[in-house]
């Protein structure tokens, strides 16, 4: 339902309603109220999964919101002070200590960074669970990857920011995969760096990325994902169209306004939500080392690498994707083929409208073909992750390479097996009790 | 419109060169904001040659000091260690040190100016970690059985003689480089300059 065919506001005669009636004359107000709010119909058979979408967005603000706070204190200079500490690590020391609030507002920002990956990550178990990438919610779904990719960016550009250990090393390894690529891949981690070596040039520009660039792309794009559902209407747990049936009215009889039943259902998400992030970040903010890694805890050394190093904890299914590649191919070297590996298993989730061919969307009509690869490509996904966290092991190495297979064939294979299933006749009307 | 159907040819051309022009302009723009992002001329001027004294290294020790953000080891290596040396000549992927991962004064068994003394960049050829020192013998440092000591790079598992020659089948695809080095006496080196003034 897209803004713009509503009728503009007639004042009651009111000051307030003179004031709205002005406005509206000049601006869509009305219009963007009622088409995205109080007269866009929603499903009535949301359950649970659908928390997540307006959660990443109550994420995305508290992100913003903390940001902007800690760049007053934050100082992105890698130069040692006085005391031998590089200045953006004892400035991130002195938010926890010295600011009043400072150490709350970090641990919102860094416990909100996981957060937003797991919410995330949910968002997208829900679009394969009921097809919500399926026609007519392609771009809905385009837009959508290019967040994911947008927000492994920024997570990326900020870990560095600490000038820890691990955002050192980290940001060393990840820079020289870059440099895997042929021909201009020397160029490209030289252009990344900023420098021949991680340094305070390239702390500045993933400053500048982390805190410029890559959120006003990332707004833009949640911008254009919430329009583009907009314009289709929201999926549901049973893949129907609910505009396909619409009263006199032109109204879907399985809609309800979003506000106000679901802005209220989703204050119940967001509370149970926020209790859960309250009590990781007041009494677990280092979420048992996965959310910020032990090494951070000491000012990058550039002549002393951690023994251990791992990505955080929502890098690591594709880091082990990456690891799991050992073999050159067509002359060219393992380390170039696992940077493909680890981009292509990304950017696969992009295709996910065009290699699913089933008759129908939700997975309530789907037989057990979909239930079981669904459910096996899930394992895979959190062994991978869980692998991505050790060091690497022959053992460790055989397990990912197998699940990398698994993870791949999932998706390759899909235009085959996705049509092959038993399925049940969907219902003309969404299921509700 | 009135002339429907009619294309203006001359006008057309017109909006196509404008565009074509704009376009250019737009990508001419664009080259100061890429080579911004290239190292600065500081930063292509740092890298100055660093000078270490070495005569407090005692057989078997092994110092670190900074050269271009990067650490650069010298290690004084005994006898047992250079003995280990030939006997992996099989075990290494590049025993004659054949790949440019050293100046030509390197070049030889034990790639060093002096038998010795071992002069090396700790980074991993492979992602650019530092590897550890896995100096003993045996496995009393968690090292495979037969290791004869060396480094391990704790990333990706790459591992390294005392002449910094990557063993075979790992991750890393060359040996450490050897920077450019030069003896201004006997127990001091002049690090990133060698004989040629470079």
């Amino acid at each position: 339902m897209a803004a713009g065919n509503f009728e503009k506001y007639k004042s009651d005669g009111s000051l307030a309603g003179n004031a709205l009636e002005w406005v509206d004359a000049r601006f869509p107000a009305t219009s963007m109220w009622k088409g995205h709010l109080s007269e866009y119909y929603a499903p009535k058979n949301f359950n649970f999964w659908y928390f997540f979408g307006s959660l990443a967005l109550l994420v995305l603000v508290i992100q913003i919101v903390t940001g902007i706070f800690l760049v007053m204190h934050y100082k992105p200079d890698a130069a040692l002070n006085a005391n031998g500490v590089p200045i953006a690590f004892a400035s991130v020391e002195y938010i926890m200590r010295d600011v009043s609030g400072g150490w709350l507002i970090r641990y919102m920002h860094s416990t909100g960074a996981s957060a937003f990956f797991i919410v995330v990550y949910m968002h997208m178990f829900r679009g394969l669970l009921y097809g919500s990438y399926r026609k007519p919610r392609e771009l809905t779904w385009l837009f959508g990857v290019g967040i994911f990719l947008c927000l492994m960016g920024e997570a990326f550009f900020g870990y560095l920011l600490p000038w820890g250990q691990m955002s050192y090393w980290g940001a060393q390894v990840i820079v020289n995969l870059f440099s895997a690529i042929p021909v201009i891949g020397g160029d490209l981690s030289l252009i990344i760096r900023g420098d021949f070596v991680v340094g305070d040039a390239t702390l500045n520009r993933f400053f500048s990325f982390h805190v410029i660039a890559f959120p006003l792309v990332l707004i833009g794009l949640v911008a254009a994902h919430v329009l583009a559902l907009h314009e289709t209407g929201s999926n549901n747990p049973d893949g129907v169209e609910i505009k396909a049936n619409k009263d006199e009215n032109g109204i879907p009889r399985d809609g309800i306004p979003f506000h106000p039943y679901y802005t209220v259902k989703d204050i119940v998400g967001v509370v149970v939500f926020l209790m859960v992030f309250s009590a990781v970040m007041f009494w677990a903010p280092e979420g048992g080392g996965y959310f910020l890694e032990t090494p951070n805890f000491y000012p990058a050394d550039p002549l002393k690498t951690p023994p251990h190093i791992a990505p955080v904890w929502y890098f690591t299914p594709f880091y082990s994707i990456l690891r799991a590649v050992t073999y050159p191919l067509f002359g060219l070297d393992a380390k170039f083929w696992g940077v493909v590996a680890m981009g292509a298993s990304v950017v696969i989730f992009a295709f996910l409208p065009w290699l699913d061919r089933s008759p129908v969307k939700s997975i309530r009509y789907r037989g057990p073909i979909y239930k079981t690869l669904l459910t096996i490509f899930v394992i895979c996904f959190f062994v991978l992750g869980y692998l991505g966290t050790l060091s690497p092991s022959p053992m460790g190495e055989l397990v990912s390479q197998v699940c990398s297979v698994f993870y791949f064939g999932f998706f390759l294979a899909m235009p085959w097996w996705s049509r092959m299933d038993k399925f049940k006749p969907v219902p003309d009307r969404v299921t509700f009790k | 419109m009135s002339n429907q159907g009619k294309m203006d040819c001359g006008r057309r051309r017109l909006v196509v060169a404008t565009a074509a022009v704009g376009g250019a302009g737009a990508v001419a723009a664009l080259v100061p904001f890429v080579s911004s992002l290239l190292p600065s001329e500081r930063a292509k001027a740092a890298g100055a040659p660093v000078e270490v004294d070495i005569s407090k290294l005692e057989p078997g020790q092994m110092m670190t000091v900074e050269w271009r953000g990067k650490p650069v080891w010298i290690i004084n290596r005994t006898k047992e260690m250079m003995d280990t040396l030939p006997k992996l000549a099989d075990a290494v992927a590049d025993p004659k040190s054949e790949k440019n991962q050293q100046p030509a004064y390197a070049q030889n068994d034990t790639r060093s100016i002096k038998p010795e003394i071992m002069v090396v960049v700790g980074i991993c050829t492979h992602l650019g970690c530092s590897p550890s020192q896995k100096f003993k013998a045996g496995t009393e440092e968690g090292m495979p059985d037969g290791w004869l000591g060396g480094f391990l790079c704790p990333c990706h598992g790459s591992t390294f003689d005392f002449a910094g020659r990557v063993y075979k089948s790992k991750p890393a695809p060359t040996n450490l480089e050897v920077p450019p080095h030069v003896y201004l006496a006997d127990t001091r080196i002049m690090i990133g300059e060698d004989k040629k003034g470079a």
